[in-house]
């Protein structure tokens, strides 16, 4: 397959490690005990490509609302439900649908499996879609840095097309779909559907405002466009097998189906766990024998991330809270992409904090002028404070200049039980698209909930001055 | 119909959009119902309505992009209060505005001080201080204090990003204008945004400079002092500059400009956002010529020719000698020039040549323009109308872009949002190539033959160079009753106008309804045909009996010692006409030379009598444009020495000559010119008064050119190449050489040829080749040129290198080449 895989030693896996099997119900993780879960054949030997078939038997409109049916959540961030965002597309063609795999959220690693170790899963939910879309034109967007999912998912698609489920009349019949595959340059900000359409275009990677650019109707070049996220459409080819009563049987009423979560950090068993969408909560995550097995060291728990970077943090108040994207979401935070991090209490929270805000003032883009110029100026504060040279208002100045990137405040029932002030989420912003909000979320989380470390490390850098 | 209240919602879409009547779209503005037109911007509505919002990103002529976040205000559509941006927001029924609001001034106080702080504080040398948005904008909206304590970003001050602008990316508050307007108005995208975050900069690809024709207009528009212009840089602060409207008559577009001055000279030139012609854009021709008004080299003095050659005179003197010099058979009197005359100086001139002394070979053009019989006689457009949206756009003759760069961003704006669709027929590719729907090239000489193969539909076979699938495609296109504009330019002096008058004979029959916009680009040539002078045009408007000698015609006779006079009104014959070796001898032969110039150019160093002018900036008067419309110029500082206004300088003459003029002052001469050219009879002088883009003026032709039999060109020898030579923007003009900053920006004369005829010479890009012709020839550097036609060879007019007026004799239909290889 690759040069690297005829030198490599016995055990050279073509993906990355990192899955964890939980002896749960399994819907896009079905393949990947098999270390050849990438191939074609092996594909073929569980039932590869049997979900198109199914489909390309049936009408558009019916497995449109066969996933309509099933509630399939999108799963890039923000959980909306695939079967509707389909439902915008104006009756215009040309169409395109677009895969979102520039996977870059800070703690996500979950399309980079799916990506490396089932591509054909990927590409046959791509083309199930396609067809309920009733178009032609497929474009596969794999992340810049992910070289070897660019690999596994080229060489998939070379196998696809040469066994005819890709390209002209597939598999026989007058349906023809083209796939184009792309990498991205490596910005994380082409995640955000509009500026990956802005990229896939050929121009700088910068958010389009929405309105009037809503992908659906006015997208890639202007046409319709839907934008779906790697895992999603990696769910079709179960659901077009299963049926989406089947598919409801797993998770909650609300978000059915199981989702793929990556958790990182100060955990004993770290890895990406498939599990059902909201009936495991966070402790059951992060405790429980199937999953984590708990804090390292047995440490106390100091905070979490909930779902990628741009989430504000919860703590061990919100453990019991089921992953369920509505109660997160009323909770103050969401579940985003599904990444996990979890900060044990040994965590210096002003650097933790610092780490974030530096992701998202190097990733953004430079349109906004809020984002722009705001996120570095967070960036420099912490770091300042970290360098012993903080001042006694840079706490009210972090806060302050995360209101002028994010404006106003919402009542969050959660922190009012609390006694803690209420905090902007979802996040009001004076910016096109969310990176820059994303930066204010771990600053108003982390002072909200641990001010006095930032006050300590404040005082002792004014104690230091007086005493020099 | 009763506007809801604020905080009463729509109930659904439909019902909102009954709401917009036929008066316009109902919202509400910070608690007052008002009405915005359909398809409006919210930030223009506001700003209709008196509510000013402030801005940097956004510009009216340029596509928004909500990039700055300056324009933030709190909008109700129905769903809740939220910051929307302005300028990307189309207002809708029953939007709840409010521009007031505690969170709109928090947006506002936040985005300033976001922009502000890596801004650097270095106003007072900044050459935008004192009109600078972000000063005003930091003033009247902003915080009023930095809390950014840290090290600003650092960048090199400031960089030549071309050798006319300079750039300094510490000021830039990444607005996204000049990057827009490179893309998207100019049509040179050499700059853009580089690197992200907060180390974003504006800057242009590794050795490509920022070369585009229109690079000034980036610094008129930056909202920062960014972007500077090296002409203007600290050379006044703004609020000791003094200002007037006024016009360009660099070219005949008469793009309307503001001309601002300090301590009597002046120092920087405006674009005004007229809507008839250049919306505030300019190249940097118009913006920048205005240099040569303050050159050392200006006449200041009468001269007089003696033993020691062209000495100082006294006016009374040197205006004896030229009213002796007029004072011969009119017949045996030539006039060449008149288009950088103002109008008052061109009627003055007129009445004096033409009324009082009945001189008939008058001619404005220098052998590079087209019959003012058939010019005049042509029903035509105006730009606007050319550039309708949906019309169809025949360019016939010169690239506009080297040309007329005013009108072609109007044009290319047309093609490439405005839907009109262009065709070309053009000796070689041009500037609106790119957004051209057919880009046909006849061979020289050809033209007009293939304007009749489209008239009379032979579209089945090639026809000079053209393919017959594009004859076919201009003909659909021509047919598709789309209205039709023509805009007609001499494309190549190299060969005889009359194949440019066959094509325009020809297009009229095929598409009778076509209207014509002439691209003539001497500046105020409209203006010097209305008054008669060309041959065949009577003056006082009408055609004339006796139609008399057009320039070629004059310097034949004057060479053949035919003509006793030769009276050079602004032109250079020596440098300008297109036939060197003819000029030199005419001027020779003649007794005497009278030049009335504003510089001692090749010609008016061979004159006897040279009568020093004042130029555009010194006088007041008016400028017909291309489309008929008349604009004002304005003075704005005095002339230097004794230069006069050419109309006082007419009648200075007159007085000599024994016929004289009765004009006391500018409005004298303009009843006089009402009273005299039918044209202007009706024309309300006031109009030009009151600022606005000028009056049109009405035409009503009584008379249509006649068109002869077309002429036939020679069959090509079958050795030579055919020539193609036109004009670039930047050349040895006087008035560019004149110019400090714009003297170096004519490229070295070339030959340019197409792929395959390099590779049939077996030379490449930048080799010398021999060109040889008739009676001569030069060695040149070749250079290729994609979109120039097999067979053809270009070398562009009036560069410095080689003249190549030297090799064209104006007897020529067409001329040919050899090219060697040395």
């Amino acid at each position: 397959m690759s040069g690297r895989s005829s030198t490599a030693s016995n055990n050279y896996l073509p993906f990355a490690p990192g899955f964890v099997d939980n002896d749960g119900p399994k819907i896009v993780s079905t393949r990947f005990g098999y270390e050849d879960s990438h191939t074609l054949a092996r594909s073929l030997a569980t039932g590869g490509y049997d979900g198109l078939k199914l489909a390309l038997r049936r009408s558009p409109a019916e497995v449109a609302a066969e996933v309509k049916e099933a509630v399939l959540l999108g799963r890039g961030g923000a959980g909306f439900p695939a079967g509707i965002k389909w439902g915008f597309m104006p009756p215009v063609w040309p169409r395109y649908l677009v895969v979102n795999g520039d996977e870059s959220e800070p703690g996500t690693y979950k399309d980079r499996m799916l990506m490396e170790r089932d591509p054909h899963q990927l590409i046959e939910g791509s083309l199930i879609t396609c067809y309920a879309l009733g178009l032609n034109q497929c474009f596969l967007y794999v992340r810049g840095e992910m070289a070897q999912a660019q690999e596994n998912v080229a060489q998939a698609l070379n196998d696809a097309y040469a066994a005819g489920f890709v390209g002209k009349n597939i598999l026989g019949s007058d349906v023809s779909i083209d796939v184009v595959l792309h990498w991205g340059a490596g910005a994380y900000i082409v995640g955000e559907e509009t500026a990956l359409i802005e990229s896939l275009e050929g121009n700088r990677g910068m958010p389009r405002l929405k309105p009037p650019f809503f992908p659906a109707a006015k997208g890639l070049y202007m046409k319709p466009t839907i934008v779906n996220n790697v895992e999603t459409l990696a769910n079709v080819p179960w659901l077009m097998l299963n049926g989406a009563a089947e598919y409801r049987k797993f998770g909650s009423e609300a978000s059915p189906g199981t989702r793929m979560v990556a958790v990182s950090g100060h955990v004993k068993r770290p890895g990406v766990y498939e599990i059902e969408q909201g009936v495991v909560s966070f402790r059951d995550l992060f405790y429980g024998d199937n999953y984590c097995q708990g804090i390292r060291d047995d440490n106390e728990l100091k905070a979490f991330v909930p779902g990628g970077g741009s989430a504000p943090w919860f703590f061990e108040d919100q453990l019991d809270l089921l992953q369920e994207g509505r109660d997160v979401g009323s909770a103050g935070s969401m579940l985003g992409s599904g990444a996990l991090i979890v900060m044990d209490h040994t965590t210096d929270i002003v650097k933790a904090c610092l780490r974030l805000v530096r992701f998202f003032a190097r990733e953004s883009c430079g349109k906004c002028t809020p984002c722009r110029e705001g996120t570095a100026w967070e960036e420099k504060v912490l770091q300042r404070i970290l360098d012993g040279h903080g001042r006694p208002n840079d706490i009210d100045l972090l806060l302050e200049i995360g209101k002028n990137i994010s404006p106003g405040t919402y009542p969050v029932a959660s922190f009012a039980e609390q006694g803690l002030d209420t905090v902007p989420f979802p996040p009001k912003q004076t910016t096109i698209c969310p990176l820059g909000p994303s930066s204010v979320a771990p600053i108003t989380s982390a002072i909200r909930r641990f001010r006095g470390e930032f006050e300590a490390k404040i005082d002792a850098a004014q104690s230091a001055r007086v005493e020099a | 119909m009763p506007l809801s209240r604020p905080g009463l919602r729509p109930n659904s879409v439909t019902a909102t959009n009954a709401n917009e009547t036929e008066a316009g779209i109902p919202f509400i503005l910070n608690g007052k119902a008002l009405l915005a037109n359909s398809g409006e911007m919210l930030i223009d509505a506001c700003e209709r309505n008196g509510v000013h919002i402030p801005r940097f990103c956004y510009h009216p002529r340029m596509r928004p992009v909500g990039m700055c976040r300056m324009c933030l205000v709190e909008v109700d559509t129905g769903r809740g209060a939220g910051l929307q941006p302005s300028c990307m927001l189309t207002v809708s029924p029953e939007m709840v505005v409010n521009t007031e609001s505690t969170e709109t001034k928090q947006a506002q106080e936040g985005v300033l001080e976001l922009t502000l702080i890596n801004h650097p504080l270095d106003c007072p040398v900044c050459d935008k201080g004192g009109e600078c948005p972000l000063q005003d904008n930091a003033y009247a909206y902003g915080p009023g204090e930095s809390r950014f304590v840290e090290e600003k970003r650092h960048f090199e001050k400031p960089i030549s990003i071309s050798s006319l602008v300079q750039l300094d990316r510490e000021r830039c508050i990444l607005c996204d204008r000049c990057t827009r307007f490179a893309d998207e108005v100019a049509g040179d995208p050499l700059i853009h945004f580089i690197d992200r975050g907060s180390q974003t900069q504006v800057n242009t690809f590794p050795d490509h400079p920022f070369s585009s024709y229109f690079s000034g207009n980036t610094v008129q528009i930056c909202p920062v002092g960014a972007l500077t212009a090296s002409p203007y840089r600290f050379k006044a602060r703004p609020w000791d500059l003094a200002e007037t409207e006024s016009t360009a008559t660099v070219d005949s577009t008469g793009a309307r400009i503001v001309l601002q001055s300090s301590q009597d000279r002046l120092v920087r030139v405006l674009g005004v956002d007229s809507d008839a012609v250049n919306w505030s854009w300019l190249s940097d021709k118009e913006r920048f010529l205005h240099e040569a008004t303050d050159s050392n080299d200006r006449l200041t003095e009468p001269l007089v020719r003696s033993a020691d050659g062209l000495t100082p005179a006294r006016w009374t003197h040197a205006c004896e000698l030229v009213g002796d010099a007029l004072n011969v058979t009119a017949s045996q009197i030539g006039v060449i020039g008149g288009s950088r005359l103002p109008l008052e100086g061109q009627y003055a001139w007129a009445k004096l040549l033409r009324g009082e002394l009945g001189i008939s070979n008058v001619d404005a053009q220098l052998g590079d323009g087209l019959p003012g019989e058939v010019m005049l006689g042509l029903p035509r457009a105006t730009i606007a109308q050319a550039c309708a949206p949906a019309g169809v756009v025949l360019i016939l003759g010169a690239d506009p872009k080297e040309e007329l760069p005013s009108l072609y961003l109007r044009l290319r704006h047309a093609a490439s949002q405005d839907g009109t669709k262009i065709i070309e027929l053009t000796p070689r590719a041009t500037g609106l190539s790119p957004n051209a729907a057919i880009s046909a090239h006849p061979l020289p000489g050809q033209v007009g033959v293939v304007a009749a193969a489209i008239a009379d539909g032979k579209l089945d076979a090639e026809v000079g160079g053209v393919a017959p699938g594009q004859l076919g495609a201009i003909a659909e296109l021509l047919g598709s009753g789309a209205p039709v504009t023509v805009i007609v330019g001499r494309g190549n002096l190299a060969e005889s106008a009359s194949f440019t008058v066959d094509a325009i004979a020809a297009l009229q029959r095929a598409v009778p309804e076509a209207r014509f916009l002439s691209g003539l680009r001497r500046g105020n040539v409209h203006g010097a045909l209305e008054l008669g002078f060309a041959p065949g045009l009577a003056f006082g408007g009408g055609l004339s009996e006796d139609p008399g000698l057009d320039t070629a015609g004059i310097l034949r006779a004057a060479a053949n010692g035919e003509i006793e006079t030769l009276l050079l009104l602004a032109a250079d014959p020596l440098a300008d006409f297109p036939n060197s070796e003819l000029a030199a001898d005419a001027l020779k032969n003649v007794a005497t030379v009278v030049a009335v110039d504003t510089f001692l150019t090749a010609s008016t160093q061979q004159a006897n009598v040279v009568l020093p002018a004042a130029m555009t900036g010194e006088v007041d008067g008016a400028f017909l444009n291309l489309e008929g419309r008349l604009s004002p110029l304005r003075a704005k500082v005095s002339a230097p020495g004794q230069a006069r206004p050419d109309w006082m300088i007419a009648v200075e003459v007159s007085q000599s000559v024994g016929t004289p003029l009765d004009f006391g002052s500018i409005d004298d001469v303009r009843a006089g010119l009402a009273a005299d050219v039918s044209v202007f009879g009706s024309l309300n002088w006031d109009l030009l008064g009151a600022s606005g883009d000028g009056p049109l003026l009405e035409f009503n032709r009584t008379w249509e050119p006649q068109f002869g039999e077309p002429v036939v060109a020679p069959l090509p020898d079958g050795y030579g190449l055919r020539l193609i030579v036109d004009r670039k923007l930047w050349d040895l003009g006087t008035m560019v050489q004149q110019s400090e900053s714009l003297r170096d920006l004519p490229e070295v004369a070339a030959v340019h040829l197409c792929r395959q005829d390099l590779e049939g010479l077996g030379v490449s890009e930048g080799d010398d080749v021999l060109v040889e012709w008739s009676n001569g020839s030069q060695s040149l550097q070749v250079r290729r040129e994609v979109g120039l036609p097999r067979g053809v060879a270009r070398i562009p007019f009036r560069l410095p290198g080689f003249n190549v007026g030297d090799l064209l004799s104006s007897e020529d239909l067409v001329a040919e080449i050899r090219v060697t290889v040395t």
